[in-house]
């Protein structure tokens, strides 16, 4: 009994010590973990923290990067507005230009025209070839149908209707000068316009244009023009300068075509005179 | 540079002159003359020509015929025809354009007008 007994008290020291050394073995376990798990929070508390240290940075970046971009923009806004002022300034330019052009074309084109009529005006001293390129005038560059010229009789002081388009020369009366619209611009030397050509009936005592044929300021005669050709609806500005132009060189071609003709007569009377003398 | 022949048909010698001056101002054109339908007509059988410019109210013979005429012509048969008139009347338009005539300008004379005309209907 006691040997047996001896055996088992000794057993079960033994196992309690084996217990024993397994629970310290246990205990310092548990304790190195929390230890570690001590050590593990405090390195994910750091981490947090450079982390949102970290994120911080990174959006003052992009939040300056942000401030300049929208400054870039605003300022190539600017200088877009800048450029698109600049290009509206230079469109107007253009069109101005564009228009210009087109006044000088005309410009020019109504002086070649001048040129030429004024070439053929003074090309020969025939007074009714005179009259015929003053008509052929008339109607291919003013564009009238129905117009007669009146040249002044300085004995009777009238105008007297020499040569006419669309009309006959007889159905045009003599005007006094002074006497009523033609007379009128004869008198002032003036050109007549009325106000409205539509609507307009003949009328020989009223018409549509009144030109007085002018050298300086002596008149000759009047152009008055009744009906303007059907596709000739009105009058252009460069129409009113043509008339003026015309007008001058007309007179000077009637008049030393006239003073020719005059001349012409007068020597051929004498030559007649001293013929009949020396025979 | 290319030179194209044009012939303008007009009875007033101040009108034939402000069309020739006109064209003057297009390089490369030759211009030729002619006083009415039957001088033209003349000129046309002498020598080719690229264009023809032509009144209508002249003696002798009228630029409708005269467009009627070279029409007519194998020839002329595809050579551009513009008249230039005081008749403005749409059917004096549509009679000349029926017979043959490529383009009908009414006067008072645009020289722009003309200019543009004959530039579109020669290759320039």
């Amino acid at each position: 009994m006691s040997r047996s007994s001896d055996d088992n008290d000794r057993s079960t020291y033994s196992r309690g010590e084996e217990f024993l050394q397994a629970f310290k073995k246990g205990a310092e376990f548990t304790q190195e973990l929390l230890k570690e798990n001590e050590k593990l929070r405090y390195r994910v508390l750091k981490l947090e923290e450079a982390l949102s240290q970290a994120g911080g940075e990174g959006g003052k970046d992009q939040s300056s990067e942000a401030v300049q971009l929208r400054q870039r923009i605003e300022e190539l806004e600017q200088e877009k507005a800048e450029i698109l002022g600049q290009i509206k300034e230079i469109e107007e330019e253009n069109e101005d230009f564009a228009n210009r052009y087109v006044e000088i074309e005309e410009e020019n084109n109504m002086l070649a025209n001048l040129y030429i009529a004024s070439f053929q005006l003074h090309s020969t001293l025939d007074f009714k070839e005179v009259l015929q390129i003053i008509v052929e005038i008339v109607i291919n560059l003013i564009g009238a149908e129905e117009f007669g010229i009146l040249l002044l009789d300085e004995k009777t002081n009238k105008l007297e209707p020499v040569a006419a388009e669309g009309i006959t020369t007889s159905d045009i009366p003599a005007v006094p000068v002074g006497q009523g619209i033609i007379g009128e611009a004869a008198e002032t030397g003036e050109n007549y316009f009325i106000a409205s050509i539509s609507g307009y009936v003949r009328d020989y005592e009223k018409p549509l244009v009144c030109i007085p044929l002018k050298i300086k300021d002596q008149v000759i005669g009047v152009i008055t023009i009744y009906k303007l050709l059907v596709q000739k609806e009105e009058f252009t500005g460069v129409d009113y300068e043509l008339f003026t132009l015309l007008a001058g060189h007309a007179a000077t071609a009637v008049f030393s075509s006239r003073l020719y003709s005059d001349s012409e007569r007068k020597l051929s009377t004498i030559q007649g005179f001293i013929d009949l003398l020396t025979k | 540079m290319d030179v194209h022949k044009v012939l303008v048909v007009e009875d007033s010698p101040t009108m034939r002159q402000l069309i020739v001056f006109a064209l003057k101002r297009i390089r490369g054109l030759k211009i030729a003359e002619a006083s009415d339908g039957v001088d033209g007509l003349k000129k046309l059988s002498a020598e080719t020509f690229d264009l023809i410019l032509t009144d209508i109210n002249m003696p002798i013979m009228d630029g409708l015929k005269l467009v009627s005429m070279v029409r007519n012509d194998p020839k002329y048969k595809e050579v551009p025809i513009v008249v230039i008139t005081t008749e403005g009347a749409v059917e004096d338009r549509e009679r000349a354009l029926s017979l043959g005539a490529n383009e009908y300008i009414t006067k008072p004379i645009q020289t722009t007008t003309i200019l543009d005309t004959v530039k579109r209907l020669l290759p320039l």
